[in-house]
């Protein structure tokens, strides 16, 4: 179980998170790109090895999204991809 | 029954406390200190068990949780399954049985298998039985390889019981390196968690006679226990196995004889900022025909049976080894009075420090165990001496073998630290951590005291620096120790007709392992699920390296190449309940209740499950009235005369800021910021790829203030999606949400006589309905309560809700029955509002909502606004549609030809009957109290174009015919719910 480091609450149990997923691409505009770049960014879902910037919700807490680099391999917790030793 | 066995003085064992016991129905005694094992030896008790496929008869093997074979059931008050008796604590009283045999131990019909070893060759279930279908052999096989039934009997009193911890540092093991770690850190003033899995502290020094600072070593033992004893900052805890090492240093530990006769066992979750794993070494055996005959076992055992036990194992012994430790036994082995008979020694030189302690002893260097002879009992050995190639027979009882020490690096590799194989010791060992742990001692490939003592120095002055404290020099004078080894991953058995096993517990043999080779299994994880060698619950611990080590060797690499499967939690088996700890029954999700939910039950309400966790009234059913009954006296009310239903449990937000108008355009697909004050609309939210998720209403209270809500089972979802809208994709929109869902309880009345029974009520709002029309809402007062009411309709007919805080929900409920009562009012369940709300077509999420279909399929296209660019979901439902308009299952309505003929909720609809591929389903059917007959919703394809068609309803052995309709079928203009 990780220890998810909320910027408002500090460390706390997984269980109280909720995981939305790595941090892609930006919604596009929708009439401004074409189809399959629509497609592409609904299905088409980033999930790298290595440090990873993702969205957890803090559900049992204080109700805030926020954003954490995680290494998806050794699952440390790092400020930045940078630090990874 | 006699101890016959039990040594005259010695051991830890207390005989002023004797212990009653049964083992397979008779009676033996054994004393405090005893496991179920050594006191069954000491009662001379040999065959324990039967193996796993071959049905062979097993003895002892092992002293502690390493021990392969000796699986019992424990009955009556302790019932659990699945027990090895090495580890289980001897208690008055106990009674215990042998799993795997029918109709006894001493004759088990299944050992007829062995004498077909040909019928079961590993890879046998794969092969075997494939065709039908694996199901159709299960349970037969089940019982035949099946281990202990799950006990008939609960287990006794108590609960199990769940505990979290922090700690500083989470040390594993309390043997030396644990003992001598825990103190010194524990001086520093940090937070210390001690945990061992042993019923006493000490590890191997409660086995051997080793001398520290010229004392007996368990004496500096009770020193450094009772010392920690003193400390705060240090919580000690005997039998609690670490079992599992999970993310960011949280590490499971398992606690039994909790000092609390409550719990039956207690699960920590430890979170340590360091671990400290000092998990010891556990003996592999030697591979050689028949060596599982009871009375073979690992050395080490022996030693510990003799010295920690006080029981004498036999009379007659030969040691096989490929490794100093057992010469280091061969003492107090001879002081117990076992009589060593010879010492086979599969290396060509054997060290001098050796052979200086088996000074009066035949050794037979580059020799090997050939054979045992004996059934339920070793008899006899054959020896062959590799240098002449002869054959020699020893008389003997009993065969204690080492094939040397692997470090316990399970927990270590659980936390997915890597290993390496240190030839010098012939083991694998940790290599790199990659959390916060160390290895010390033994499961570091430590295993000299003296070297023990120094390396723990050495890493915990360093760990002290990292937890800001100074170290100490700790000095302890030790024995000399010295261990060299030369591998012996197995005998040569190319020729050999007995069985020779790798794994014990499984009845993996030498040949289902150069089977599984022959096969091009080269793998050493495909070795192991094509042989099930090191599965189980001892999970390989004295037999899985001879296995990587075979693959190795017939493959001419190192066994570094070859690698180690993974290993997984649990280190030992656990209970589930355990595992479970109080999450049983309502505990594990609470039920949520509003301030009614004690009327309804005292009303005699059904109650139900109404998604995320509520409780509500299903239905009110007077004594001796069926459900429908109930249900059509509930409708009628509504329809007739005036209902109250508690819809407390919607999901509610307030919305602040001076984008809110903007973003609920955003997430609605019709525009809501066009609201007045004071009004609302009905809304749908999609998510991005078109599929709706929610339906509900909102509300404009002023310029920068809205309120909305969701339906009951999603309003998490609904939080979660808004926020993260506004978190990542409009950062710079100023909304601010509240989830007031547990704020605002609310009183629905509704029915034609509705506003007379509010009117009644007494309220200083006009609600008249040029002044208060539908979709709006006042604040003012209702039976001298502050309320906030809402003119919304889920049933069709006149509706208020009355949203008052909950501390006052009770006392309006109760006054709306007082003066409901001269209505004739009814509380309305939630059967009752299904019926309403298919009578007026409106749709219900999972019903006819179920993530295929879209607005236009549900005849709601209008709520799509065509003149916002973009809200969420539109695109996706633009593109879609643009792909395939045609052949979509649309919203329909289904009167059954028969009026008194029900269609069964999810009744598949295929054209024309046939039994062909479905154009549709029911999604609902009611009994209508408005039309004295059965109405359904269903979707089907193109169904807007197909009104007056017939749909055929496939049965498994009927037709429902039922003609196609709007999907409406009561005040289809909308009349009543403005009125
Ligand atoms: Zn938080």
């Amino acid at each position: 179980m990780l220890l998810i480091n909320c910027p408002f609450c500090k460390e706390r149990n997984e269980t109280e998170f909720v995981y939305g997923g790595p941090v892609g691409v930006d919604r596009p505009d929708p009439n401004a790109v074409a189809d399959q770049e629509w497609v592409d960014f609904l299905t088409l879902v980033p999930n790298p090895t290595g440090p990873v910037f993702e969205k957890w919700w803090h559900a049992r807490g204080c109700g805030e999204w926020f954003v954490i680099c995680r290494d998806t391999v050794t699952h440390e917790i790092l400020e930045s991809p940078d630090e990874k030793s | 029954m006699k101890n016959h066995r039990r040594l005259e003085s010695g051991g830890r064992v207390d005989r002023s406390k004797r212990l009653n016991f049964s083992f397979n129905g008779r009676q033996y005694y054994g004393f405090e200190g005893d496991t179920l094992a050594s006191a069954l030896i000491a009662n001379g008790v040999k065959v324990i068990a039967r193996s796993f496929k071959y049905h062979r008869p097993r003895g002892i093997i092992g002293s502690g949780i390493e021990d392969p074979a000796s699986l019992v059931e424990l009955l009556d008050e302790n019932a659990s399954g699945n027990n090895l008796a090495t580890t289980v604590i001897l208690k008055d009283g106990l009674k215990a049985k042998s799993i795997n045999c029918w109709p006894s131990v001493n004759f088990d019909f299944g050992s007829i298998i062995q004498y077909f070893p040909k019928l079961v060759p590993a890879g046998f279930y794969y092969k075997t039985f494939m065709w039908p279908n694996w199901h159709l052999f299960e349970p037969s096989i089940r019982k035949a390889a099946g281990l202990a039934n799950a006990p008939q009997v609960p287990p006794k009193k108590g609960h199990f019981e769940s505990r979290n911890a922090h700690t500083d540092v989470l040390v594993i093991g309390s043997g030396p390196a644990g003992l001598a770690a825990s103190l010194t850190v524990a001086k520093t003033g940090v937070k210390v968690f001690l945990v061992d899995q042993n019923s006493e502290p000490g590890g191997n020094l409660l086995s051997s006679k080793l001398f520290i600072n010229k004392q007996p070593a368990i004496a500096w033992v009770d020193d450094m226990v009772s010392e920690l004893a003193k400390m705060d900052n240090v919580t000690h805890m005997q039998n609690s196995t670490a079992w599992a090492y999970r993310e960011h240093n949280l590490i499971i530990v398992n606690e039994r004889e909790v000092d609390n006769s409550s719990i039956i066992e207690r699960s920590w979750r430890v979170r340590a900022k360091k671990v400290v794993i000092a998990t010891g070494a556990i003996e592999r055996a030697l591979v050689f025909a028949n060596n599982d005959r009871p009375g073979v076992m690992l050395a080490s055992a022996v030693q510990t049976f003799v010295n920690r036990y006080a029981v004498k194992v036999g009379d007659n012994l030969v040691f096989f080894t490929n490794n100093d430790s057992v010469y280091s036994y061969i003492d107090d082995l001879e002081n117990a009075g076992i009589n060593i008979l010879a010492i086979i020694d599969s290396r060509k030189k054997i060290p001098d420090q050796c052979l200086s302690r088996a000074k009066k002893i035949k050794v037979m260097a580059n020799s090997i165990l050939k054979n045992v002879n004996g059934y339920k009992q070793v008899r006899s050995i054959n020896v062959q001496s590799l240098d002449t190639g002869k054959f020699e027979t020893i008389s003997c009882d009993l065969v204690a073998h080492s094939g040397g020490w692997n470090p316990a690096v399970h927990l270590h590799s659980q936390s997915r630290g890597s290993l390496k194989f240190n030839e010098k010791i012939a083991a694998f060992v940790p290599n790199k951590s990659i959390q916060n742990s160390i290895n010390i001692g033994a499961c570091n490939g430590t295993f000299a005291l003296a070297e023990i003592f120094k390396e723990t120095n050495q890493l915990m002055s360093k760990l002290s620096g990292e937890v800001k404290s100074e170290s100490r020099e700790d000095n302890f004078e030790v024995d000399e120790q010295h261990y060299s080894i030369e591998p012996l991953w197995s005998t040569d058995l190319s020729d050999e007709k007995e069985k020779a096993f790798f794994d014990i517990q499984n009845d993996v043999t030498y040949d289902d392992i150069q089977l599984a080779l022959l096969e091009g299994y080269s793998n050493v994880e495909h070795v192991k699920r094509y042989t099930t060698g090191g599965m189980g619950f001892d999970q390989g611990k004295t037999g899985n390296i001879n296995i990587i080590g075979a693959i190795a060797e017939q493959q001419g690499v190192g066994l570094d190449s070859v690698g180690t499967t993974t290993f997984r939690s649990p280190f030992t088996p656990v209970s589930f309940g355990s595992i479970n700890g109080v999450r049983q029954g309502s505990v594990v999700l609470p039920f949520r209740h509003t301030p009614v939910t004690k009327w309804n039950l005292e009303k005699g309400a059904f109650m139900y499950e109404a998604g995320a966790r509520w409780r509500r009234p299903g239905y009110f059913p007077k004594k001796e009235e069926g459900f429908q009954e109930a249900v059509n006296r509930e409708c009628e009310t509504v329809r007739y005369g005036v209902g109250v239903y508690d819809g407390s449990p919607l999901g509610k937000f307030e919305l602040k800021g001076k984008d809110v108008g903007v973003f609920l355009d955003l997430i609605y697909t019709n525009i809501m910021s066009s609201l007045k004050p004071g009004a609302g609309r009905y809304g749908l939210m999609l998510s991005d790829d078109g599929l709706i998720f929610d339906d509900g209403v909102a509300f404009r209270i002023d310029e920068n203030r809205w309120f909305i809500s969701t339906s009951s089972g999603h309003s998490d979802a609904i939080n979660q999606h808004m926020k993260k809208v506004l978190t990542f994709d409009r950062p710079d929109w100023d909304v601010k949400i509240t989830n007031t869902t547990n704020q605002w309880n609310n009183a629905t009345i509704c029915g034609p006589l509705a506003r007379q029974l509010l009117e009644k009520l007494s309220t200083n709002i006009d609600i008249d309905n040029e002044a208060f029309p539908f979709m709006t809402f006042r604040e003012g007062m209702v039976a001298e309560i502050p309320a906030r009411v809402i003119r919304v309709s889920f049933t069709g007919e006149l509706s208020f809700e009355i949203n008052v805080a909950p501390r006052n929900m009770l006392k309006l409920w109760e006054k709306i029955i007082e003066v409901g009562n001269e209505f004739k009012i009814l509380p309305v369940g939630s059967e009752a509002s299904h019926v309403l709300r298919v009578e007026k077509g409106f749709l219900s999420l999972g019903h006819e909502v179920d993530g295929t279909v879209d607005a236009y399929d549900l005849g709601m296209g209008w709520l799509m606004s065509k003149k916002k660019i973009d809200y969420i979901g539109k695109r996706s439902v633009n593109l879609r549609r643009g792909e395939k308009s045609k052949g979509r299952r649309e919203l329909v309505g289904l009167l059954p030809h028969n009026p008194n003929e029900a269609i069964p909720e999810g009744a598949p609809i295929t054209p024309k009957g046939k039994k062909v591929g479905t154009e549709g389903f029911t999604t609902a059917c009611v009994w209508s109290v408005v039309n004295k007959r059965w109405v359904g919703l269903g979707l089907i394809e193109d169904g807007h174009s197909r009104h007056g068609e017939e749909a055929c309803i496939r049965m498994k052995d009927r037709i429902i015919r039922a003609e196609i309709t709007k999907p409406i079928f009561h005040d289809p203009d909308g009349k009543l719910l403005r009125s």
